[in-house]
Order: C-alpha cells, then structure tokens, then sequence
C-alpha cells in the first residue's frame, strides 16, 4: 500500500489537496453571514462529503481500467435510466426549485444524477473513441459520438438545467478533439448553434452564413454533409425567434441580463451585479479573509454554491483570484500531461475528457462572476458545496490517479515538470 | 505492455502530433484564464473605486438625526419648553414593498388600516428616506421590537429629542406645538432644508421664531443586510446642530400663577405687559390644551376633542379672538376729546344722568337706571356714565372719533410677534357706515353707540392692553413683544402729562370707588377701568384692564372672561395678577361682594347688523352659542 501510495502521481495530488482545502475555507467563510443562516454550518456537511469523495476516490483507484472498460456501457445506460426518472420523478430545490434535478426517495434529497452521468457520458465516450483507432474524419463518423452524448444532453436540457448540459458538449468537443478529429470539421458540428446565437442579428447571421461558406469550401466535406450543414445553419436562423419565445421567461432573462444587467437591477440583473460589486470592491488584496461585506450582508445571492467565486475576489482581492485561476490551471495541465502518458486510449480519452468537463465548469463559473458568462448554474470544482458535484470530481479524480499510476507501473520516465 | 504505450495505442495520430495537440489544448487553458483574468482585473483593479463605492452605498445607509429644537426660556432662564429624549420608530425601504412592511409591523404598533394609508402616502411623498411609523414611541413597544428586530426588516429604532413643555397647558398659547411639516408649508416658504417630514413649529413661539429654533439635522450611517435588516451602526456621520435658546420676555413665574387664579372653566384670556417697553410678562388663555400631546403626532381623538370643543381651546383668546370693547374703550373716547380740547378731566355735559338719554326716537339708556346725576369726565369714567360718554362722543363727532381711532391702532394689529394675530373690526371712516347700511340710512346713533364702546367696533384684548399701556406710561406704545419687538411706527397719544396724570387718577378712582372695587388692594394703588360688553350671543363678557402702581406703572394687565356678566368679576383676578407681580399681598378683600353691573343697555342697538358681516363679536372661531 505505501509503495503504492509512492508511486501515486504526487502533483495531481498535491493541487486536488490545495484546491480542496481552499475550498474549504470559502466555504466556511461563505457561511459567516451578521444574520447566520444554514449556510453558516454548511462547511461541516462539505466536509463529510469530502471524506465520503476520499473513501470513493480509493475505490474506483483500485479498479482497473480494463473492468471500467468492461462496465462503461451498464453504467451509461444506469445513467440515462436514472436521468429518465429523475426527468419523471425529480424535484427542484433552492433557486431552481421549479425544476427537476433531484433524485428524492420520502422527500429527501439523494443527489443529482446529472454530475455522475457527466462521467458516464465520459467512459462511453472514450470506449467508443478507443476501440475506434481511427480519428472520426466526417460528419457521419461524428454521428454516433453526438448520439451519445445527446441523450444524457437533452434530458438534462428538459430538467431543465442549460449548465449542466452545456458540460455534455464540452466533453464531447474535447475528447473530439484529442481523438484527432480536425478543429474545422469540429467547427462545422457546432455550427447551427453559433448560428442559431448569431440569428439574433440579422446582419451578423448573414455575416456568418458567409464565413460558414468558406469553411465549408476549405475543409471539403461530403456534398451531402456539407449541404446538410448549411442547410442546418439557414433552419437555425429560421427558428431563432420561435426558439426564443418558446424558453422560458427566467431564462430569458438570464440572457437579457448577461447583455445588459443595469436593464432590471433589482430582479435579473441582481446576482451579476452584485457579483460584480463584491469582486471589484476586493481590490488587489480584498477586505480580508472571512470579512466581505457584500457576503456578509447577503448581497451575495448562492454565496456557498455557484456564486462562491465573488467570496474569493471580494475576501482575498485579485492576488486570491490569480492564486484559484492558477492552481485550475496546473490542475489541467497535470491531467492533459497523464491523458498523454496513459497506457491505452481508454484511460487517455477518459481522464481528457475530465479535463475538459473541469475546465467547461471552472470557465462558465468564473466566467459568469465577471459576467463573462451567461449565469447559469453550475459549481465550481473543489469550491462549491454539493455533495453530487464533489463525487464526481473525486471519482474523476480516482480515475486519474490511477490511471497516472497505471503509466508509471508500466514504466514511463517520468522527466516533465 | 507495450514500451511506448502511447503511439499507435491513441488512434493513428504519431507522438509528435499528440504533443502538438497539448500544446494547443494548453494554449487554450492559458489563453482562457489569461481572458478570465483580465476581466477580474479589469473589475478588481481598474474599476475599483467604482465598485468600492457602490459596495458601500450598498450597505451603508444614512439616516437623518434630527437636531434638537432650540430651548425656550423666561426672562430669568427658567425653562418653558425643552428637550428630553424619545424613541422613534422608523422603516427604511428594503427589498420588500414598504405596505408589506407596515402589514407586518402593524399589530405591534397598534396600526390600522387606515393608519397604514396614511403612512404610505408619506412614504411616498419622500421614498428615500426613513418612514417614521410612531414619533414618541413607549419604552415596551420599543423592547418588543428589538426583540424581533430580524423579523422586520428595515426597522430602525433610535433616541431622539422629544419636545417637553413642563408647564404644558399653563405655556400652551404662548409656545405654541409642534409638528410634522405639510406640504402647504413647504409650499409656502423659501426652499430651506425643510423636507418631508421634519418638526416646524405650528403656532404660538415654535411658529414665530420656528427658524431660530429649529436646527441643523444630522444623519448617521447604518449598516443594512440585503434583506434589510440594520446590522450595526456606522460610526461616521454629522453630528446634528441644536437650534438657538429662545430667551423670552416672560416671566415664568407670573404665568403660572395667572393659569392657577383663572376662574375654573371659564374662557378668556390675561395678558401683562411692561408699560415702560411692551415686553410681554405673561400671556394667558382659557381653556388651554396640553401641547405635549402634539410632540410626536397628535392623536386623533385628542384632535378631535379640541376641534368639537364648544370652548375652542386652540384658539388664543388674548390675540385671535375680538371681543366688544365696552367701557375699557371710553378711556380711548376721553383721550380723543382731551387731546382735541373738547373737554378737559373737569368738563360736565350739558344733560345730567337721569338713567337714560333721549336722542332722536330713541331712549338710549344708561347701565345705572337710577342715573348719576351731573359728572365731571373724573367721574363719569370712574362710574362708567353711559349718559355722560352718549354726549361726549356726539360732542366729538363720529368722524374725529374714527379718524384718533384708526391712528391710534384700533384697526391695525398690534405686531406682536405671535402668529395668527387678528386685526380689530373698526370702521375706516364714515363711509363704512354708508356701505353697511346705505348712504343717509344710518343717523349719528351709531356715533353714541361707538362711545360706550358698543356698535361696529370689536377689539383684541392685545389691542385694549396697547390702549393702557399708553395711557399708563407717556402716552406712546411700545409694540408688545415676546422676543424682539417688530419694528413699527410708534403711536403716540399726544396728551400732556397733565391729561394722562387725570385719567390715571379717574383709573385709580375706578377701583378705590367706582365699579372697579373689586380690585381694590390693600396698600396697593391700582388704577382700572372695567367693563362689560354686550353680548349678542349670550351673557355679557366681563373685562378689566389695570395698571400699578398707580404712579409709576410698572405692569399693565388686561383680561377679558367670556360670560363674565359683569367687568368687575374679572377685575379681582387682575388686581391678584398685579399684586403677585409686585410682590403685594393678593387677597382680594370684597371679593365677593355685590358690584355694580355697567353694561351697555341692550336695547339701545341703533340697527340690527347685516347678516354675514357681523362686527360685534366676531372671532375667529366658528360661532359662540
């Protein structure tokens, strides 16, 4: 076991260590209100949670690739059975109380399905792309990846919960994209949505339309596909106002808010500009360690789950910030570095694909403090309070640590960084 | 495994390509927290003073602390009116609707309904201010509400300087109340620091000298949750500047002792004045009201009570309300005739009192139907001969008498410096009798009337006082004041000393033995005239107006008791008045003995007046049954 523990990758380690603990403490400053609310102990609760994600971290690092590779298609299809109920069955809570991302057995609270089918969608992904050797070349090769990850997609997006589903794309793109599959003919794939975001101005979208021409004339696709693309850019631009109309009113606002928060300061606008107020109030070295007035007087609104970065800019100031940004991104980099001294393409598409489910989540929660971002809820790793979140992030931790263990037992040098 | 795990076991793509893709991958993750960092940079650094300011407006509100009123004093510095600290209770607008906040605090604080429309209507007038819910609230309420203070956000309890009148209805006309300012006060001054909701004065002294007194308000920070919760108090702020101590002309003490010796439930008024310069030593009406139910809003049944009050207690009887003038004005038709040569203190009229004087159709009769027989001026003002006045007032013509009459103030307000001070009903001229009743419709009865101080000549007690004081000190008024007196013209009797030393010795006569032995002192020489005016509305109002020492008047005091039936009930309390101020012995001996009635016969009215421009008793209240 201590040998084992030796040859552990100690950097992935070491930053997963220093980002929980930093966690931690927000949290626990998150919950120092002048009127204490549930929030003050919340901490504690994190913190058996963390215990809970250390024991299945150890777990899954004890099971081997191969198995996890035998088991990835029961456990995709646990995940999307488990979606549909929740879909069915599912209750809203907190903010969102109106939707419905929870599993509840007698009116408690079990988790949200969402976070783990996150990494379901992952192994699927990766077992698929592995077994394949071949990077997808087309659109059609593209066809059964996106089927993958559509399920799950879209019936988080009927939760509804646009973050979550969101991350879905985000892992797909970027363990598309470390298959090999060229960033253009990625660019194509995406292409109806960024039209259907820029169908909004007329002027742009035609602008777009003919930027999307000459894409399509550079990569040269099949006639059909290429056809099929514009064909699905134009329906897009088509639909736009329909779609629009048909989302419903806070989300909406939601957008209309990330264009212009001062349009309704006390409804919409609120969270961003509050947000806004705490970070920028912090100033390089922020109001100190537990004293944030904007917290401390509730201005902050989910000050322990998605708005828990503007606790870090507004207590420790912009040298906080950088210190959070930067520990994300050696934690990245580490895990980029074992995606490519993995033993086998399962193991490398999976622990890359973390990497870009971590990374979608810390840029679209930062992102959105700043109003980067369009707000939507979504928790930031290590930070947040949630006990869904924080498993799937010690199993995806577990994953990695084993999966850096399995190179260095395979004897790669390990002669970087 | 394989040596090189990774070629060909990650697609077809060789190493090198593997490497090109991390290199991007990572150019991506360093290019998106390089974005991300400007943006908090951008927020943190660039824009912080921006941020920091508004994080602080976020939390810190201000909140007005009024600034205490200004102390009113007598001339020794006793207190009339000061300050003592009260709690207010006050609602800041937070996230919620400010109804839903008074909804919620309502059943603590006893609101109703109705209540709670008119603070709205408040609120709305000044949305960015506190709400004051209750001016003077009691210490349980307050204890109550610091106890839930979480469950009402927005709440804002502080100490604040409450109005205290400790002599409270003894001092209530002459200060005056307090109270929240209207709109119609707004509109009608100068745009000061006046906002919705400060305390001005409403009447008496608070309203007269309302900017002395009132201050400068400061205000303080709170510390405000987004829920609306008051967290702590900030220590920054401005301090509120108290306003100016108010130093008056009265005398504390006299005041007091006029309000104890006023007869029980009557209504009238008492004023003392120093002849030699018209500082007003005591200024008293009856019934009085207790202006400490006014500090902190008025209820609305004490409101109620004084507005349905048959009694009018709001009103100030000694400046507000006109009353016949009777026999204290034939002091003013002596000095007219003295001044024009047309008699002198020795002058007797050619008809003797026989009870009556027979003019034209009419018997006008005089109050003693047994008749006085021949007076020489001495006399008959010290008998008050209604006969003898008939037929100096005929001698000196109606338009002599209106012309003195109107130059020596009887139309005019005496420029107190009190607020709401009525002007006396005197007719201009001649030509106020042709408007009334038509040209050549009246004859020269009005004229006879007009000297026994009867007819269309109402007087404020204040204007009567002026009378005496001029004729008490050398023949020239000193404006009545309280605190600065209004620069005006001087009126100036011209009556040499002579004439004023004869009708102070027919005033003395009054008391020592005519119908104002009521008053007479022991060893005190009291020189009076009293009265009664006829009363179309009821029983005859009593006046007396005295001065003493009779040789060098040192007070004037007036009083007018409304139903009095005869001057000389009121003339005791006068003389009590005087003797308490110059410090002589106050029983009055004959106090209850049987006194000589010298009202104006009744049925001697030379025309019934108009209705609807009723000169005879016409105050400003609504009709005195």
């Amino acid at each position: 076991m201590l040998r084992r523990f030796r040859k552990l990758d100690r950097p992935l380690l070491g930053v997963v260590a220093v980002l929980s603990g930093y966690g931690l403490l927000m949290l626990y400053s998150a919950g120092r209100t002048d009127v204490p609310t549930i929030v003050s102990t919340i901490w504690l609760r994190q913190l058996i949670w963390l215990a809970l994600g250390i024991v299945c971290a150890v777990l899954v690092f004890r099971v081997s690739p191969r198995l996890l590779e035998w088991a990835t298609p029961y456990i995709y299809g646990i995940a999307v059975f488990v979606l549909l109920l929740t879909l069915l069955f599912g209750t809203g809570a907190g903010t969102a109380a109106g939707s419905h991302s929870w599993i509840t057995i007698n009116g408690k609270r079990l988790g949200q399905p969402a976070e783990l089918a996150k990494l379901a969608v992952i192994l699927m992904l990766a077992r698929w792309l592995a077994e394949r050797r071949e990077p997808p070349a087309s659109l059609r090769d593209l066809a059964y990846p996106g089927l993958i990850t559509l399920a799950p997609f879209l019936l988080v997006l009927l939760q509804p919960d646009l973050g979550s589903a969101i991350v879905f794309v985000a892992i797909l793109f970027s363990m598309l994209y470390w298959a090999g599959t060229r960033p253009a003919l990625l660019l194509l794939l995406a292409s109806p949505v960024i039209g259907l975001v820029l169908a909004f101005s007329t002027a742009v979208w035609g602008a777009w339309i003919l930027l999307l021409s000459g894409l399509v004339l550079w990569v040269r696709p099949y006639v059909r596909e290429g056809l099929a693309v514009m064909l699905a850019n134009v329906a897009m631009g088509v639909i736009a106002l329909p779609f629009w109309r048909h989302l419903a009113p806070y989300q909406q606002n939601r957008l209309l808010a990330f264009l212009n928060p001062e349009a309704d300061p006390r409804a919409t606008g609120w969270h961003i500009i509050q947000s806004k107020v705490a970070i920028g109030s912090g100033g390089w070295f922020g109001k100190g360690f537990t004293h944030g007035t904007q917290k401390r007087l509730a201005f902050l609104p989910a000050q322990h789950t998605d708005f828990i970065f503007p606790v870090v800019g507004e207590e420790l100031g912009f040298a906080g910030v950088v210190v959070a940004l930067t520990l994300f991104a050696m934690l990245l980099f580490v895990l980029m570095r074992v995606a490519r001294r993995a033993t086998d393409p399962f193991s490398s598409f999976c622990v890359f694909g973390i990497a870009g489910m971590l990374f979608a989540h810390i840029v679209e929660n930062v992102g959105m403090a700043v109003n980067l971002m369009p707000i939507t809820g979504i928790p930031l790793p290590f930070f947040s309070y949630g006990g869904s979140f924080l498993l799937t992030c010690a199993l995806a931790i577990g994953v990695s640590l084993r999966v850096a263990w399995e190179s260095r037992q395979s004897g790669y040098a390990d002669h970087s960084q | 495994m394989a040596v090189d795990p990774i070629g060909g076991a990650l697609s077809r793509l060789p190493p090198h390509q593997l490497d090109a893709k991390l290199r991007a991958a990572r150019f991506l993750v360093w290019g998106a927290i390089a974005v991300i960092g400007t943006a908090y940079f951008r927020t943190q650094i660039v824009d912080h003073g921006k941020y920091e300011l508004q994080s602080e407006s976020n939390r810190l509100r201000p909140i007005t602390r009024p600034a205490p009123r200004g102390v009113i004093t007598d001339r020794h510095g006793e207190v009339i009116a000061e300050n003592v600290p009260g709690y207010t209770v006050a609602l800041l607008r937070v996230t919620d609707s400010m109804r839903l906040q008074l909804e919620r605090i309502a059943p603590l604080l006893r609101l109703g309904p109705a209540d709670i429309e008119r603070l709205l209507q408040r609120f709305r007038r000044a949305p960015y201010q506190r709400l004051v819910v209750l001016a003077d609230a009691p210490f349980d309420v307050v204890s109550v509400l610091e106890e839930r203070r979480l469950q009402f956000p927005g709440l804002v309890i502080q100490t604040e300087p409450k109005r205290h009148y400790p002599d409270s209805s003894a001092v209530a006309h002459l200060v005056g109340i307090v109270g929240e300012v209207t709109d119609q006060d707004l509109a009608g001054r100068r745009p000061t620091a006046l906002r919705p909701g400060d305390l001005i004065g409403k009447d008496g002294l608070e309203r007269a000298y309302d900017d002395t007194l009132r201050g400068k308000d400061g205000f303080r920070y709170v510390e405000v949750s987004a829920l609306g919760s008051v967290v702590r108090e900030g220590a920054l702020g401005l301090e509120p500047e108290p306003g100016a101590t108010l130093r008056t002309t009265i005398d504390l003490d006299l005041q007091r002792y006029m309000a104890r010796i006023f007869p029980p439930g009557a209504s009238g008024a008492i004023v003392a004045l120093d002849p030699t310069s018209g500082e007003i030593l005591a200024l008293y009406s009856a019934p009085g009201y207790n202006p400490n139910a006014f500090v902190g809003g008025v209820s609305p049944a004490y409101w109620r009570e004084l507005n349905v009050s048959d009694a009018h207690p709001l009103l100030d009887r000694a400046v507000q309300a006109r009353y016949p003038p009777g026999s204290t004005w034939k002091l003013a038709v002596a000095a007219m005739a003295l001044k024009r040569g047309i008699a002198t203190m020795r002058t007797r009229m050619p008809i003797p009192c026989r009870g009556g004087l027979q003019y034209g159709d009419r018997f006008f009769r005089c109050w003693n139907a047994e008749g006085h027989g021949s007076l020489t001026l001495e006399q008959a003002i010290a008998q008050s001969c209604d006969v003898y006045f008939y037929q100096l007032g005929l001698k000196l013509g109606l338009t002599s008498m209106l012309e003195d009459g109107n130059a020596w103030g009887f139309r005019a307000r005496t420029g107190v410096d009190l607020p709401g001070e009525l002007p006396p009903a005197f007719p201009s001229g001649p030509e106020y009798f042709d408007r009334l009743y038509g040209a050549r419709r009246w004859t020269s009865a009005v004229t006879l009337n007009l000297a026994i101080g009867q007819g269309e000549n109402t007087q404020t007690l204040l204007n009567m006082v002026r009378l005496y004081q001029m004729l008490a000190s050398d023949g020239k008024s000193r404006t009545p004041y309280l605190v600065r007196p209004t620069p005006e013209p001087p009126i100036d009797l011209a009556l040499s000393p002579d004439q004023l030393a004869g009708l102070r010795q027919a005033m003395i006569n009054v008391v020592e033995r005519g119908t104002g032995r009521s008053a007479r002192l022991g060893a005190l020489r009291i020189a009076g005239k009293t009265a009664t005016a006829q009363n179309p509305q009821g029983p005859d109002h009593g006046w007396f107006i005295g001065f003493a020492p009779a040789e060098q008047p040192a007070i004037v005091v007036g009083a007018v008791i409304e139903y009095a039936r005869h001057g000389s009930a009121v003339a005791p309390h006068v003389a009590r008045v005087i003797a308490h101020y110059l410090g002589a012995d106050t029983t009055t001996a004959r106090y209850e003995f049987r006194l000589p009635n010298d009202s104006a016969p009744r049925e001697t009215r030379v025309l019934g007046a108009p209705p609807g421009d009723s000169l005879t008793d016409s105050t400003r209240a609504p009709a005195i049954p």
